[in-house]
């Protein structure tokens, strides 16, 4: 290498390594656009001091366990064995919204109920149910702003500004909660396709629907304990399992299976999937939901998701709050 | 020393394609761990699918690289230059093998069953353990971190040969080396 080497070349080189080194930098950094990312939204809803260890949404709650005993109602409508008649485990998660896992039972305004379904084959459907029947807003980053709003006092200022909100906060006004978890309906919210063995899809969402008659209110020996609610349902299960009903609802073509905000009209087609029944209940540090990420696109074969903006939305913030739950174990 | 004028043909196309490969499934592993898109589950799956027959691949590749000869390194190359070229590329392998490792264990210790292209499902070797996966999710982040690098300087040390030594080591690789 006697020759002398003209300077262009050296340019050449340090130009097409930076231009390398700078696609990875913005594939890791989204720079320079400004969009909310799932690491900015899991910041968030973790707040200024996370709760290490802990989910960073849906801090508080504990780990339920039984089984998911299905009628074959929907066997015509998707190909996933678990829908065909007959009883399939599940670990299930029920839980109150907030990222604090101290937080009284009964200020929530949001309680949940989420599922872990998991075939003697490997197939898998998990799902994270929450009280609303719908969704305020129909966009993540219209989400990120309800939450930013929702902490600084300006949610009416919000509201206002996303007329989408009104099915919402027409709920939100009728809602008033029960007194034990075991009788609230959990609403998927989004919703999702039973794929059939032809391949046809059909548009649907569900909920879970309780079998016990209503209370009101806690009863009066828990009501003054953070746990009220959690001590209620663990009395409540020693003496016999906790039942709901899981009701489909039957999108028709002129429904948006890709809008959250909207209710469909209630003369819909409604088809009992089966019945989950809870046997156990576990604290959660201590039970097997700990280790599970009740991410809803996770689907067996027979279900797909839609190209609901929310829905698709949560996989990666679920899995940022996971990440930084395991690390912190 | 080894006197081959340059790789074998089956090495040269797994270089290659591999190199395709592997950038993309790191460019598709940094955007998806961020994205609120509606394309987001699509690129996962992808990534896994692909992640998975990089791992094939990496495996026919090391089985390649111990069968067949390597070129040498041009005799006037410095002794540190040797040795570096040396343990980056060790470190390549190293990262090659660990990623799509780390990538199949993780989903298993997160109890996610793994669905090759949506055909082929893929038995679980670890139990689902909650700190299992916080440790190979880490791993899978740091070293595609480290592998980032390596890739940096191995891209600058062959433009190096091929644009300013002028040596023929890039032709090794390209397969235009006249002997
Ligand atoms: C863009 C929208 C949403 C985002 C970014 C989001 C984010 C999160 C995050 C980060 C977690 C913690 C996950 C974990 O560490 O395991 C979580 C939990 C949960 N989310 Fe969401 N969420 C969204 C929408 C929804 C909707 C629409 C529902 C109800 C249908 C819902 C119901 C739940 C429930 C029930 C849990 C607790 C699951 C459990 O017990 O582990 N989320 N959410
Ligand atoms: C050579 C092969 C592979 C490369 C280069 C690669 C690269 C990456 C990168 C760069 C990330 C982002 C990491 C971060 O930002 O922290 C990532 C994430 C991920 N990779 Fe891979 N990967 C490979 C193989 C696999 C395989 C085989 C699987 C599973 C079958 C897999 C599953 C995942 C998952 C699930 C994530 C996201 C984790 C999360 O959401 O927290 N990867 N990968």
């Amino acid at each position: 290498m006697a020759q002398a080497v003209s300077w262009w070349r050296y340019a050449l080189v340090g130009v097409l390594v930076g231009a390398l080194a700078l696609a990875f930098y913005v594939a890791a950094t989204g720079f320079p656009s400004s969009k909310v990312d799932a690491q900015d939204f899991v910041d968030l809803q973790q707040g200024a001091t996370p709760h290490e260890g802990f989910r960073r949404a849906h801090a508080k709650g504990f780990c339920v366990a039984g089984d998911f005993v299905s009628s074959g109602a929907l066997a015509d409508y998707s190909t996933a064995t678990l829908f065909a008649a007959g009883s399939t485990p599940l670990q299930g998660r029920i839980s109150i919204a907030g990222n604090n896992p101290m937080a009284p039972d009964l200020k929530a305004p949001v309680r949940s109920l989420a599922l872990s379904i998991e075939t003697a084959a490997g197939d898998v459907w998990r799902t994270a149910m929450n009280t609303p029947p719908v969704m305020a807003v129909r966009h993540p980053q219209d989400f990120y702003q309800q939450l930013v709003a929702l902490g600084n006092g300006t949610i009416q200022q919000f509201f206002a500004e996303h007329p989408e909100s009104a099915t919402f906060r027409e709920w939100a006004a009728g809602y008033r909660a029960s007194g034990s978890f075991a009788t609230e309906v959990y609403h998927s919210i989004n919703a999702f396709y039973l794929v059939a063995a032809n391949g046809e899809r059909q548009a649907v969402r569900w909920r879970a629907v309780p079998r016990a008659e209503l209370v009101d209110t806690v009863p009066a020996e828990f009501a003054d304990s953070d746990d009220a609610l959690q001590q209620e349902f663990t009395a409540r299960l020693r003496e016999q399992p906790v039942v709901f009903d899981l009701v489909f609802t039957l999108a028709e073509a002129s429904d948006d299976e890709t809008d959250p905000t909207v209710l469909w009209p209630a003369a819909r087609t409604e088809i009992v999937a089966g019945q989950i029944v809870l046997r156990s209940a576990t604290a959660q540090l201590e039970g097997d939901c700990n280790a599970i990420n009740f991410d809803p696109l996770v689907l067996p074969d027979g279900m797909a998701p839609t190209a609901d903006k929310i829905l698709r939305a949560r996989s990666a913030a679920y899995a940022e709050s996971y990440r930084r739950r395991a690390r912190e174990q | 020393m080894s006197k081959v004028p340059q790789f074998s043909r089956a090495a040269r196309w797994l270089h290659w394609s591999m190199a395709l490969l592997l950038l993309s499934l790191l460019f598709a592993g940094l955007t998806m761990v961020r994205a609120l898109e509606p394309w987001q589950l699509t690129l996962l799956q992808l990534h896994k699918s692909f992640g998975l027959v990089a791992l094939v691949l990496v495996l026919i590749r090391l089985w390649v690289r111990m069968r067949t000869q390597a070129p040498a390194l041009p005799a006037d190359l410095a002794a540190w230059q040797r040795v570096s070229a040396r343990l980056s590329h060790i470190g390549l392998y190293a990262c090659m093998l660990a990623m799509p490792v780390s990538g199949y264990l993780m989903q298993n210790a997160a109890g996610r069953p793994l669905e090759v292209f949506g055909v082929l499902t893929l038995p679980a070797l670890l139990e689902v353990d909650l700190a299992v996966y916080g440790m190979l999710r880490e791993v899978h982040g740091w070293v595609a971190l480290a592998f980032i690098v390596l890739i940096l300087v191995h891209v600058a040390a062959a433009l190096q040969h091929g644009l300013i030594r002028r040596d023929g080591v890039l032709q090794t690789m390209t397969g235009r080396r006249r002997p």
